[in-house]
């Protein structure tokens, strides 16, 4: 090999099924099978959700498997679970390894990724980490009780800390130990492969938004995932191998002294949100890159502010591994400290705020074409906002010790991170399936999609606001301890049918998907006017994308409207002598 | 400043269909998977920090004092098989197969000779009563834990580092690899001599009686 590495990464295409649906090295087959995996991910998490909803709103109901309705231990067992499949599974699949895996090289004038190899083996460590993961559910004892931050020292000392606290809670470490592997695969894949193998005059400033966000995800996945490997490692070896890096000694537990000592509870915390508060950024960014995309392209306007855009992402990057200790207000550190922490975190707010300015920028005065997917990327927009704002009130010290582990930190991080993030996916969806399959989906069954689960989310999450406010705490079974609580159960009943609705909603999400893959309306080419390179090759792509050569690049991602120019959008791969004058 | 419309007629100033940091794939593949390890040792390490300067009984010194020559030796032995591999490395640039594999042999000689020496001390360590979860000489048993956790986690990079030096020195001497490939496994080596070159004074050099 020369120092070379070559743009051109043509492999033979492969024969056989296995090799070329199974074990493929096809980053187009890869991201599929990434969003099948997250697809499937959503619905059992979607599942554990509704089971959720049903007994905070109907704490006795019996349900087929509960004859005695859902347990307490049982509801926490969901909460973990769905809290670990949607963030891992789901939200940090879907956009990067998925739609990323699919488009990146194809949007940056590549024939596959940089590590072909490597690319497949991440995709099967996902997996490997997702059974794993499932397994929990059906060890003795079930699934961990903890939340998906499994705090210290009961996620630790094992059983004697819950019954899903044994084996499950071991399983559950394997198993994002070993999706750090995979991540940490991906990542390198991802920078390696948008440094190395764009195409002749794709230079870095020419790049799609959505690039850039891959791009900066990967880098954040980088350095954030090694150190959830290492906080995983450790707290496996308490659990396993009788050390006490996060049990405290004297630890007094249902009258048995823990025979552990000297080890602190809070450092778990400091690891985990050190990789915790980047992981939020790594679940959102490439949600912001693909509404930028589809704003643009279906406002028939360049982006506005390009340059601000890759600044902004690049310093939310930067700013989010610097705030951590904002989830940790209440842990007992120091006032100075929690101050730092509190402004930094309130910076983050001038780099998010750049970004909603640019989106609104973008759609001003444009000719704005309401399909499917720029609903969803408008959702995105909404959800952002409406999301980012409570984090100010949560980044102030003062107010967080009243408001953390309430449902109002439930509603800020659902608004913003679960379901603006859920919404970049469908954004991605309706956006880029007629490239993935060759047909449309219906437009109709989109819209309607759309406007129930759009009034839906905010149905269910703003109400959180309020009872958070009225001191509601997060993670509890029933509100029939005190009466306070129980006073909010016709809330709990409006946000549990609201989830019914828009539960049900997906179903049409998922029919309209999987029918227009075998019944939809043919695709051209280039349905959405749309200016990027995989808009110029044909509906699948092939195996190596551009048929052997590298199409050249000659203008930046977002030129619409241009003065002068015949057409209202000019492809990247358009040479200046070909553009039609008007 | 516009982005798009200024450049309709801008050409590029790269025109390459190569890699414009005039880095291989592979090898920036290495550089990142050392930062992303960087990223974990570091956290091992601040944790190790962390231990050792929260807890009031932290055991210093070192409960063995004469480890620290036996500990000096290990260092001496792994600094000098990253020199080995530097002339291996060297050696394969100047396309001298044999020779490289001579090096790359002397390499993992000395990477195997520091996880023997260091699993010896392990062993001593063991039976005087130093273990994960206790510490006969008195002082939090964290000790144990950072310095079985942190020095183990090293060892198995050495180990797998030997093993694959021996598949890139077996496939270039094979003429299946090339003197990147060679480089590229180098750069990994180094890093782990590197990761040593904390862990030493951190772990070792703190903990010495004087
Ligand atoms: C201006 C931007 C933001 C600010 C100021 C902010 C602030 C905060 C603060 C202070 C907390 C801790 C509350 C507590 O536990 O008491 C928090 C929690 C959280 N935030 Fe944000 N946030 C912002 C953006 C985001 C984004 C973009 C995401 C995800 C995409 C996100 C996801 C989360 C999550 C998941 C939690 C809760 C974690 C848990 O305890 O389970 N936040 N946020
Ligand atoms: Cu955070």
């Amino acid at each position: 090999m020369t120092t070379h590495a070559g743009a051109v990464h043509a492999h033979e295409a492969p024969q056989g099924f296995i090799r070329k649906y199974i074990f493929s090295l096809d980053h187009k087959v890869i991201g599929k099978q990434y969003i099948s995996l997250a697809l499937f991910s959503a619905f059992v998490g979607m599942f554990l959700s509704l089971l959720m909803r049903m007994r905070l709103a109907w704490p006795t109901m019996k349900l087929p498997f509960f004859p005695d309705g859902i347990l307490p231990e049982q509801y926490l067992a969901m909460v973990t679970m769905h809290g670990t499949i949607m963030v891992f599974m789901v939200l940090t699949t879907a956009p990067q390894s998925g739609f990323g895996n699919y488009f990146l090289p194809i949007q940056i004038g590549a024939a596959d990724m940089a590590f072909p190899v490597l690319n497949m083996l991440s995709f099967w460590t996902t997996l490997l980490s997702l059974v794993v993961l499932m397994a929990a559910f059906f060890v003795s004892g079930g699934a961990p009780l903890g939340g998906w931050t499994v705090y210290t020292p009961l996620s630790a000392i094992g059983q004697i800390a819950g019954p899903g606290q044994g084996l499950g809670m071991t399983l559950w470490v394997i198993a994002i130990a070993i999706f750090c592997g995979a991540s940490l695969m991906g990542a390198i894949n991802f920078i390696a492969t948008t440094l190395d193998l764009r195409s002749r005059g794709m230079s870095l400033m020419r790049l799609p938004l959505t690039v850039w966000a891959w791009f900066i995800t990967a880098v954040i996945s980088l350095l954030a995932f090694g150190v959830l490997l290492a906080a995983g490692i450790l707290l496996l070896l308490d659990r396993t191998a009788g050390t006490s890096f996060f049990i405290p000694g004297n630890l007094v537990l249902t009258d048995k002294v823990i025979p552990h000592k000297g080890g602190s509870p809070i450092l778990w915390q400091h690891l985990f949100w050190f990789f915790g508060h980047p992981e939020v950024y790594i679940a959102i960014l490439p949600g912001m890159g693909l509404a930028s995309h589809v704003l643009s392209t279906f406002s028939r306007k360049p982006v506005f502010g390009y340059r601000a855009m890759v600044f902004a992402m690049s310093s939310i990057a930067f700013l989010g591994f610097i705030v951590w200790g904002h989830h940790m207000f209440v842990s007992g550190m120091s006032p100075y400290v929690g101050l730092a922490f509190s402004v930094l975190t309130m910076s983050i707010g001038v780099p998010s705020a750049i970004k909603t300015f640019n989106w609104l920028g973008t759609l001003w005065g444009g000719d704005i074409k309401f399909t499917t997917p720029m609903l969803f990327a408008l959702g995105f927009v909404s959800l952002f906002v409406s999301g980012g704002l409570s984090g100010l009130f949560l980044a102030q010290t003062s107010i967080d010790q009243y408001l953390h582990d309430t449902y109002f930190v439930v509603a800020h991080f659902h608004l913003i991170m679960g379901v603006a993030a859920i919404f970049g996916i469908f954004t991605g969806v309706y956006f880029w399936f007629p490239k993935m399959f060759g047909r449309m989906m219906s437009d109709t069954m989109g819209k309607l999609h759309f406007w129930l689960t759009f009034v839906g989310v905010y149905a269910i999450f703003m109400p959180m606001h309020f009872i958070g406010l009225a001191g509601h705490p997060r993670r509890y079974a029933d509100g029939s301890g005190a009466a306070y609580l129980a006073s909010m159960d016709p809330v709990h009943v409006f946000m549990s049918v609201a989830a019914f609705v828009t539960i049900a909603a997906q179903f049409i999400f998922l029919f309209n998907f999987l029918w227009s893959i075998w019944k939809g309306k043919k695709a051209d080419i280039n349905p959405w006017q749309a200016t990027t390179l995989e808009w110029g090759v044909p509906s699948p792509p092939p195996h190596d994308n551009f048929a052997g050569h590298e199409p050249p690049v000659h203008r930046g991602a977002y030129e619409f409207a241009v003065p002068g120019v015949a057409d209202d959008y000019i492809m990247q791969t358009t040479p200046p002598e070909k553009v039609a004058k008007a | 400043m516009s982005d798009s419309h200024a450049d309709v007629l801008r050409e590029s100033p790269w025109t390459g269909g190569g890699s414009p940091y005039s880095i291989g794939s592979k090898k920036l593949g290495m550089w990142l998977f050392i930062v992303s390890d960087t990223l974990t040792f570091a956290a091992l390490l601040l944790t190790y920090s962390y231990c050792r300067l929260t807890n009031p009984n932290w055991p210093k010194p070192f409960p063995i004092f004469n480890a620290i020559v036996f500990t000096t030796i290990m260092t001496v032995v792994l600094l000098g098989s990253s020199l080995t591999m530097v002339m291996g490395v060297a050696a394969a640039h100047r396309g001298n197969r044999a020779s490289t594999v001579k090096w790359m042999l002397a390499t993992m000689l000395g990477g195997a000779i520091f996880c023997g020496l260091h699993a010896t001390e392990w062993m001593h360590l063991i039976h005087d009563g130093l273990t994960p979860f206790s510490n006969k000489y008195g002082g939090s048993p964290l000790f144990g834990a950072t310095f079985f956790g942190i020095t183990g986690l090293h060892m198995t990079h050495v180990a797998i580092g030997v093993i694959y030096l021996g598949i890139v020195a077996t496939g270039f001497g094979r003429g299946k690899f090339s003197a990147e490939d060679v480089e590229v496994s180098g750069l990994y080596w180094h890093f782990v001599d590197l990761v040593w070159m904390f862990v030493f004074p951190m772990i070792y050099l703190m903990s010495v009686k004087y």
